[in-house]
């Protein structure tokens, strides 16, 4: 009976050691294995909280991702004139259409495209949409244009985890992939009633 | 009265049409069907066939001695059995690191060259067409990848891992794109990896012609366009990483055919 007493702790010890072990090991490995090329750097290999508690195939407890999520919002920076979408719904689909932007093989961080497409659907005729997010198709139109739908349109593209600390969106704004006027753009493709995403 | 007929439309569209659809429009299938008894593969095939029967490199030696796994020179059903623990290396590897390490120890061809070189140039060019060769001759064979030895169930352990490790620009892991069923990135495909068929789909149609630019692709080639996509560093070729995901996937795809070479849009 002692025996058994002092064997389950130590086994349990055993297991943590193991898993955190593990862990370094993956942590060691993702920096080990890849090598720093033009603008992609080594410094992408190291995961900031987020990444960091979303990388397995369960999410964090719910006060973990509201604690998260609460950090993630002081980040967002809202337009200084209160100008949510007053960009140019064309520009706004060129930004969308490409998902260009950010690898090895890019020469400049800037003019990156949004890459909405890849996961999003929203020209109703563009039939070459992705499917992990939800379609966006008639956005305004089903959403109407109220303060709190903007508001949160422009937070969720600045920085998608602020509202779900595990989401797949990357961090547009927070993370330098699109500038400030991209978004307002990518805004008015979303909300102007003359967008083609509204039709 | 317009706007609501189109609705409608679209709506039954959708309902109605969307088999068809996706058949007709964005599945592949079809297509690659069309092209499997004409799979432009073949000609990196006979470049490879050709390659590891020539007597290469400063020590002048043919491939015919490489142990791949099944014995020195045996190729049938090799593939089909990658990545496994080589004893003689005291390493987990996949099918072009063993390459590169007969070719070394044959050849004499420094693995550095390879390492250090580009998809599609050089070597690792002539690494690709050799890779055409071994796996047309696993082509329809069960992925049978043994996971028993420490190594391989630690490498399988760190590929899980790596799969759910979000990092990089745009904090995308493997599972951000490959975790659910039925999905695509604009028209292409996803296969759900954390499931056997969906992991069987991946790794047992790489290596894979690609008609979009017309080329051959190594599973390295792969793995390294995905991370490119990723927006993370660059992987380093057949870096611990790129082993470690390779054996998470043939693992979790044990048991399912292979589709070698593969064909993609």
């Amino acid at each position: 009976m002692k025996k058994l007493f002092i064997a389950a702790p130590l086994a349990l010890c055993a297991s943590v050691a193991i898993a955190d072990d593990l862990q370094a090991k993956v942590e060691d490995m993702m920096l080990k294995s890849f090598q720093a090329n033009g603008i992609a750097s080594l410094d992408r290999q190291k995961q900031d909280a987020v990444q960091k508690a979303c990388s397995s195939a369960t999410q964090p407890d719910a006060d973990t991702m509201k604690r998260l999520e609460a950090a993630e919002l002081a980040t967002i920076q809202w337009p200084s004139d209160g100008n949510y979408t007053g960009g140019d719904w064309k520009e706004g689909q060129k930004i969308a259409a490409s998902g260009r932007g950010l690898t090895w093989t890019d020469k400049t961080p800037d003019n990156n495209g949004g890459g909405c497409y890849n996961c999003h659907a929203m020209d109703p005729k563009e039939v070459s949409e992705g499917t992990i997010g939800p379609s966006l198709e008639g956005y305004a139109k089903l959403r109407g244009n109220s303060e709190e739908v903007v508001k949160y349109t422009w937070g969720k593209l600045w920085n998608s985890k602020a509202y779900n600390a595990c989401s797949d969106m990357p961090r547009n704004g927070y993370g330098g992939i699109l500038t400030e006027a991209q978004i307002r753009h990518v805004m008015a493709y979303l909300f102007d009633p003359a967008s083609p995403v509204n039709q | 009265m317009r706007k609501q007929l189109k609705a409608i439309a679209v709506s039954v569209g959708v309902a109605l049409a969307a088999p068809v659809f996706a058949q007709e429009e964005l599945n592949f299938d079809a297509y690659r069907e069309m092209l499997a008894d004409g799979n432009p593969a073949e000609l990196y095939e006979m470049e490879g066939e050709e390659l590891w029967r020539t007597a290469r490199g400063p020590r002048n030696a043919t491939l015919e001695q490489c142990d791949l796994g099944l014995g020195a020179g045996v190729v049938a059903g090799a593939a089909a059995q990658l990545p496994r623990f080589f004893k003689d290396t005291g390493k987990v590897q996949d099918l072009e690191s063993r390459l590169m390490h007969c070719m070394e120890t044959l050849q004499g061809i420094p693995s550095e060259e390879i390492v250090k070189g580009k998809f599609r140039q050089g070597e690792r060019a002539k690494m690709a067409a050799l890779v055409a060769y071994v796996v047309t001759h696993s082509k329809g064979e069960k992925i049978a990848v043994d996971l028993s030895h420490p190594k391989m169930k630690e490498m399988y352990e760190l590929g899980e891992r790596a799969f759910y490790y979000r990092t990089g620009a745009m904090d995308f892991s493997c599972a951000s794109c490959h975790s659910q069923d039925d999905k695509r990135i604009r028209a292409t495909q996803l296969p759900n990896i954390t499931k056997p068929e969906g992991a069987a789909a991946g790794w047992g149609s790489w290596p894979a012609y690609r008609v979009s630019n017309s080329q051959f692709w190594t599973m390295q080639h792969r793995l390294w366009d995905c991370f490119r996509q990723q927006r993370t560093a660059e992987p380093i070729f057949a870096s611990d990483v790129t082993i470690a995901l390779s054996v998470f996937m043939a693992g979790k795809g044990n048991g399912a055919e292979a589709q070698w070479p593969g064909v993609k849009r």
